[in-house]
């Protein structure tokens, strides 16, 4: 293996074991890594696979494959997907086969008022680590605004925004 | 055949083999747009009813307990459920192969055309949209802690040293993480 994958299988290995409270949390670290730690890609480049992973159908974490299609082709892919995906469910087998022991036990719901106000500190990172790196002009400063307010206060599809802000931006207004 | 008695609370439908695994998480990588929890919710319960209503909100406490995405933890734990490894492996496999395939293909397509202005501004808009859903998750996940003034305070303190002085995740969960159980401890009690 290239020290590039191994530095891939490394980091995700690490982010598949830190992933509490889903995938929105492991981005700013995943951002640190690839962009400030080993320079595969700008800050604005990893916004813009941020994005394209969202416009894909699945769950939310296909940024991993991507990051590494990017890095290290149809390798990097395969580590990435491994070393991201491997590990939790390692965990989620141990502990399927051990939940009857714990579902009920009272320090669980404790954990799980802990953990809440450190997932949400990652996810607000998350947001506004990708909301700098994917804003360079006022109107796209405009489309974050305009999507989290309809995503926050109707149950408009998150697919049918994206594809309103593709389509805003498409129209160049004020990107020069 | 199975000869078990029927036991009336328990899922109707028999227990899926391997391929049937893969070829339902398949299907729910393929059309899960934009959270696919609803249509697991859908697909196991209702249509191929391989679990109650209660054994799947049970499995899925367990997952978002568990580091890693929810439904790639739900998909491992329903295929462990009915074929051991080989099925937790094929779950999560149809699960995600869709999936990449399609985002390497959206790959392919940006790398190939992002010097297009046209394709740029299409790209920088729609990177904008989805750092404004990400905003939008965030204001949901943070107001439920508005009058908890102490998860407020860690959940700044993580704001702070992550998004702010950019240190590294590990050294700020194995900080905070403990931190918040013990005071979230000593509030319960």
């Amino acid at each position: 293996m290239t020290p590039t994958l191994v530095a891939l299988m490394v980091i995700f290995t690490q982010l598949s074991l830190l992933a509490f409270g889903g995938g929105a949390t492991i981005l700013p670290e995943m951002q640190r890594q690839v962009v400030d730690v080993h320079h595969w890609m700008s800050a604005q480049e990893f916004g813009a696979l941020f994005a394209l992973a969202q416009a894909a159908p699945g769950p939310n974490m296909m940024i991993v494959p991507l990051v590494g299609w990017h890095v290290a082709g149809l390798q990097g892919v395969l580590v990435t997907s491994i070393a991201k995906f491997g590990p939790s469910s390692v965990v989620t087998i141990v502990a399927a086969s051990l939940w009857n022991r714990f579902r009920a036990h009272p320090w669980r719901p404790v954990v799980l008022a802990g953990l809440a106000p450190v997932t949400t500190g990652l996810v607000c990172s998350s947001a506004a680590l990708i909301t700098q790196a994917s804003v360079q002009t006022w109107s796209l400063g405009l489309i974050v605004l305009g999507v989290a307010a309809a995503a926050s206060r109707t149950r408009l599809h998150p697919l049918l925004l994206l594809a309103a802000g593709a389509a805003f931006g498409l129209t160049g207004i004020g990107q020069g | 055949m199975d000869i078990t008695p029927e036991v009336p609370s328990l899922a109707a439908e028999p227990s899926p083999g391997t391929g049937e695994l893969f070829t339902g998480f398949l299907w729910l990588g393929l059309t899960g747009f934009g959270g696919v929890l609803p249509l697991a919710r859908h697909m196991l319960v209702e249509k191929r009813r391989w679990l109650t209503a209660e054994e799947f909100t049970d499995l899925l406490g367990l997952c978002q307990f568990l580091p890693g995405g929810n439904i790639i933890n739900l998909s491992v734990a329903v295929g462990l459920r009915f074929r051991g490894i080989p099925g937790a492996l094929a779950a999560i496999l149809g699960l995600i192969a869709a999936p990449t395939a399609v985002v390497i293909g959206l790959g392919v397509l940006y790398d190939r055309y992002a010097d297009d202005p046209h394709i740029r501004h299409l790209f920088n808009g729609l990177a904008a949209a989805a750092a404004g859903l990400l905003v939008a998750l965030s204001i949901k996940m943070a107001s439920p802690l508005r009058t908890r003034p102490v998860a407020i305070a860690f959940a700044s303190l993580c704001f702070v040293a992550i998004a702010i002085l950019r240190v590294p995740l590990l050294p700020t969960m194995l900080t905070l993480a403990p931190l918040s159980i013990l005071v979230a401890w000593r509030l319960a009690r």
